[in-house]
């Protein structure tokens, strides 16, 4: 692997601090996406405060965060999982060719009904 | 009264309805939105992480324009609120991420003065429900309407301010102004699937099929919504129910309904 990836540069850059999870397991429990990841969200603070984040940044689970910030919101020790989920895929799809959507993609994708939201929105995610 | 006015994208494509039920009202009830000068997409969705600059300089340009005018802002879209009103606290607590931005920016600084409203916070803080109430021609009596505030409006509540994030009245509220009769449900605050429903179709249907669901059993006859790809999500998820924006519920409470039919 070429690819190093720093977990303290993934906390700093989320600012919040997943050392102050009490494992209640909130997070996971009021996350929508919860049933599309394989990791989640107890499991991503977790593996970011003990810096095992190998399985993490290989899961396409960093992609499944909604970013509906229920978790941030409902997290009784403020520790903000979405933003550690954000910061650690930024440090994935800032890597040369690792942007998880392209534009080449986006044509199969398309509706007539399809807000132009979804598409910005979806690049803002996905892609650097 | 003016006030400046951020559209974004999508309002000037598929949610035109969002953005003419918008303007036509609030004109009725005496405010002039003054749309901002070339103004850029917001982008969507605001990304937490502390040292993305580039993405945000769109609103903060759109921020200082108003600031410039010495006018309030006012977004309708829920997605640009959000991140708007997010990029304005970033300038005003973050002093590094603030300076970067400013680098950006020329002679044109800018620290976080401006005040945003969404539209509903205008409609509830400035020209106020009562008002409303007294403006509204054709009430939409009986008709039992759902609520569907989604993410974007509450959270982060720190940020947001809008309303309490898990028991919001707002929408409630509007909805009483406009003589409906709104419907509670668990589901009114949690997510539609935002901008999965692209690459994975499947996973927003469910999470917008899981709130209509709740709606329904509820009694809900109809939903409203503020922002375009919640209406998105809520249409494709299968449950069988209408769903519209809230200013077009206004515009017809307003008797404004019929003059942009032709």
């Amino acid at each position: 692997m070429t690819n190093k990836y720093s977990v303290e540069e993934i906390i700093k850059r989320s600012g919040a601090n997943p050392l102050k999870c009490m494992k209640c397991g909130k997070c996971s429990a009021t996350c929508p996406a919860y049933d599309e990841m394989e990791y989640h969200p107890h499991q991503f603070v977790s593996m970011i405060a003990d810096g095992d984040i190998e399985a993490l940044v290989k899961s396409d689970s960093i992609y499944r965060c909604l970013s509906c910030f229920a978790c941030v919101e409902r997290c009784p020790r403020g520790v903000e999982p979405a933003k550690l989920i954000e910061a650690l895929k930024l440090e994935v799809i800032r890597k040369k060719g690792q942007n998880y959507l392209t534009p080449n993609d986006i044509p199969n994708m398309l509706n007539e009904d399809l807000p132009q939201q979804a598409i910005v929105s979806a690049f803002r995610k996905y892609t650097k | 009264m003016k006030m400046s006015y951020f559209p974004g994208c999508t309002l000037k494509n598929k949610a035109t309805d969002l953005d003419v039920y918008a303007r036509l009202s609030a004109e009725a009830l005496d405010i002039m939105l003054e749309e901002i000068e070339n103004w850029q997409c917001c982008g969507g969705m605001f990304t937490s992480s502390n040292d993305e600059v580039a993405t945000k300089l769109s609103s903060v340009r759109v921020l200082n324009s108003a600031f410039k005018k010495g006018q309030d802002l006012v977004t309708v879209c829920s997605a640009c609120h959000n991140v708007v009103k997010q990029t304005n606290n970033a300038m005003q607590t973050d002093s590094e991420f603030a300076s970067k931005v400013n680098n950006y920016m020329g002679e044109d600084k800018y620290e976080g003065q401006t005040k945003i409203y969404h539209y509903l916070e205008m409609l509830r803080d400035v020209v106020g429900f009562e008002k409303i109430k007294e403006k509204v021609v054709n009430p939409l009596k009986g008709k039992k309407i759902g609520a569907y505030y989604g993410c974007l409006l509450l959270r982060p509540s720190k940020v947001m301010a809008m309303d309490n994030p898990e028991n919001p009245t707002i929408l409630e509220d509007f909805i009483r102004a406009i003589g409906a009769e709104p419907v509670i449900y668990a589901q009114r605050n949690e997510c539609c699937g935002g901008y999965v429903t692209l690459e994975s179709p499947n996973s927003a249907k469910k999470q917008s099929n899981r709130v209509l669901e709740n709606a329904k059993a509820n009694g809900a006859e109809l939903i409203i919504t503020a922002c375009p790809l919640c209406l998105y999500n809520l249409k494709k998820s299968g449950a069988n129910i209408p769903v519209v924006y809230f200013t077009e519920l206004l515009a017809e409470a307003l008797g404004l309904k019929e003059q942009t039919n032709d």
